[in-house]
């Protein structure tokens, strides 16, 4: 797989195929145990610790549950890369983190309390406190997920508008095929545990394979099936053979 | 055969539990110096562990130190010498009780508190946020929780003592009608710097083991809420353990 800079790539796949684990390959959260990861020019398998947090101040990472710190307000928690990697003074902290609430609509929640956001809130506020250091790279762990269309259409523009306006490198794990369609420059299906389609979303709309045709059609059966493999279904319900 | 076998598997687990925990304090230590710049972290921790824990620890005190007095009242009556209670009451809480019990509530309050914390942090990502923040959560977390709990400790058994020992003072003198001059005479006379070193000591190995435990277990809870529920039980039920081992041990080696 190659992540072209300055693009938003998107990664797809069925659930359990191994896009999160992709991602905590790329980020150095897990070792790889075969084959090899650059990420800017940095091998994953042999980075030391220092290298990868050298590196990491360089990447930005939206978990899909926003991963807030609860004791923290809005603003400190916007603040807190800053707070944590520069000797910046307060004034321009202020300002900082000011601005990049404002990028996603959220300069009036500063003063909240994680608890007090709504889920599409507690997202806008993390892809803040993701891109308060400028990062190069900007991984999104299924951003999409359990928000209401409000909220993913904000999600979505703002994906897309930060990239245009920053520059930087979008990765996108989902499996929300028309949305990420809609801001994708670049799209890899994965399907256990390997690449089965890459193109653009016009491209892999087109792609006669099945498993991409499924995926995309969203079937539920399949090259992936529906059901788990499981022992004869007559059988086990006549109390033939093993079962519980 | 088999029981034999699971006998060989858990002791095995135990060793390489042990090294595990062994090795994460080493890290801890390796990460101190550095966490001590940041003293507003550790002063916060001290007082989530210490301050609000404070309530739960007079009132234990309070209540331990009375039934001292009551019982050593009873007891020293016997033979005749019920102004001594106050030297008795006084080596029990500041060697024995001040620390142990402190340890126990301690662990019950403030430990079960860090790691249901940390453990939450886990399950909600917060921590895995830090590290691709480039944020180590051993120095910005884990350790100023670690050392608020071992600075607190002493200061909570402290704090133990001395309320105890008015509670002792409040049944033996206020109640019982124990001389009050005798009482506190016989206890500065009797009590020695080297008692109050050792409660000290055991106060301070106390909050290392308890601090310890409750990092290590919630630091590496597992992400769920039953895994979160069983490291915060397991953080009181070995705490306690630990602290009466140990409590053994101190005491052994004062002697």
């Amino acid at each position: 797989m190659d992540i072209p800079r300055g693009r938003i790539t998107a990664v797809m796949g069925p659930s359990g195929t191994g896009k999160t684990t992709l991602l905590r390959l790329i980020t150095g959260q897990v070792a790889a145990e075969s084959g090899s990861i650059r990420v800017a020019e940095t091998d994953m398998r042999t980075v030391r610790r220092a290298e990868l947090y050298v590196l990491r101040r360089r990447m930005g990472m939206l978990f899909q549950n926003g991963a807030l710190l609860t004791d923290l307000s809005v603003f400190e928690n916007v603040a807190f890369p800053l707070r944590e990697h520069t000797d910046l003074p307060e004034r321009l902290i202020r300002q900082l983190v000011l601005t990049k609430l404002q990028a996603v609509g959220l300069r009036g929640a500063a003063e909240l309390m994680p608890a007090e956001l709504s889920g599409g809130m507690s997202r806008r506020v993390a892809l803040a406190r993701a891109i308060v250091m400028d990062p190069e790279i900007l991984i999104y762990d299924e951003p999409f997920v359990g928000l209401d269309p409000i909220s993913l259409g904000v999600i979505l523009r703002l994906i897309r508008r930060l990239n245009d306006a920053l520059g930087i490198t979008s990765i996108v794990v989902s499996h929300d095929v028309q949305e990420i369609s809609t801001v994708a420059d670049l799209v890899y299906l994965l399907s256990g545990g390997k690449v089965v389609a890459k193109g653009t979303p016009p491209e892999l709309q087109a792609d006669p394979s099945e498993i991409v045709h499924q995926f995309i059609g969203g079937l539920a059966d399949g090259p992936v099936p529906f059901h788990f493999p499981a022992p004869d279904y007559f059988g086990e319900l006549l109390g033939r053979g093993e079962g519980p | 055969m088999k029981l034999a076998r699971e006998l060989w598997e858990s002791l095995i687990g135990s060793l390489v539990g042990l090294g595990s925990i062994v090795r994460f304090l080493l890290r801890l230590f390796a990460e101190v110096p550095r966490a001590l710049l940041r003293i507003d972290l550790i002063a916060q921790q001290i007082y989530n562990s210490g301050a609000l824990s404070l309530v739960i620890i007079m009132l234990s005190g309070l209540f331990v130190g009375m039934v001292l007095g009551l019982q050593g009242f009873q007891l020293l009556q016997r033979f005749g010498s019920e102004e001594a209670l106050g030297t008795a009451a006084t080596i029990g809480l500041v060697k024995e009780l001040g620390p142990v019990v402190t340890a126990l509530l301690f662990a019950g309050r403030a430990g079960t508190a860090l790691a249901s914390e940390l453990g939450l942090m886990r399950a909600t990502d917060q921590l895995s946020a830090m590290e691709m923040m480039a944020v180590d959560p051993i120095r910005r977390v884990v350790v100023p929780r670690f050392l608020g709990g071992v600075i607190a400790m002493p200061l909570l058994a402290a704090i133990f003592s001395v309320i105890g020992i008015y509670g002792a003072q409040l049944v033996g003198v206020q109640i019982m009608g124990v001389d009050s001059g005798s009482f506190w005479s016989q206890m500065r006379a009797a009590v020695a710097l080297a008692d109050i070193n050792e409660g000290i000591v055991k106060s301070l190995i106390f909050g290392v083991a308890c601090s310890l435990i409750a990092v290590y277990e919630g630091y590496y809870a597992i992400p769920t809420a039953e895994g979160v529920g069983r490291a915060t039980t397991r953080t009181v039920v070995t705490s306690a353990v630990v602290i009466l081992f140990l409590d053994y041990l101190i005491t052994a080696a004062f002697l």
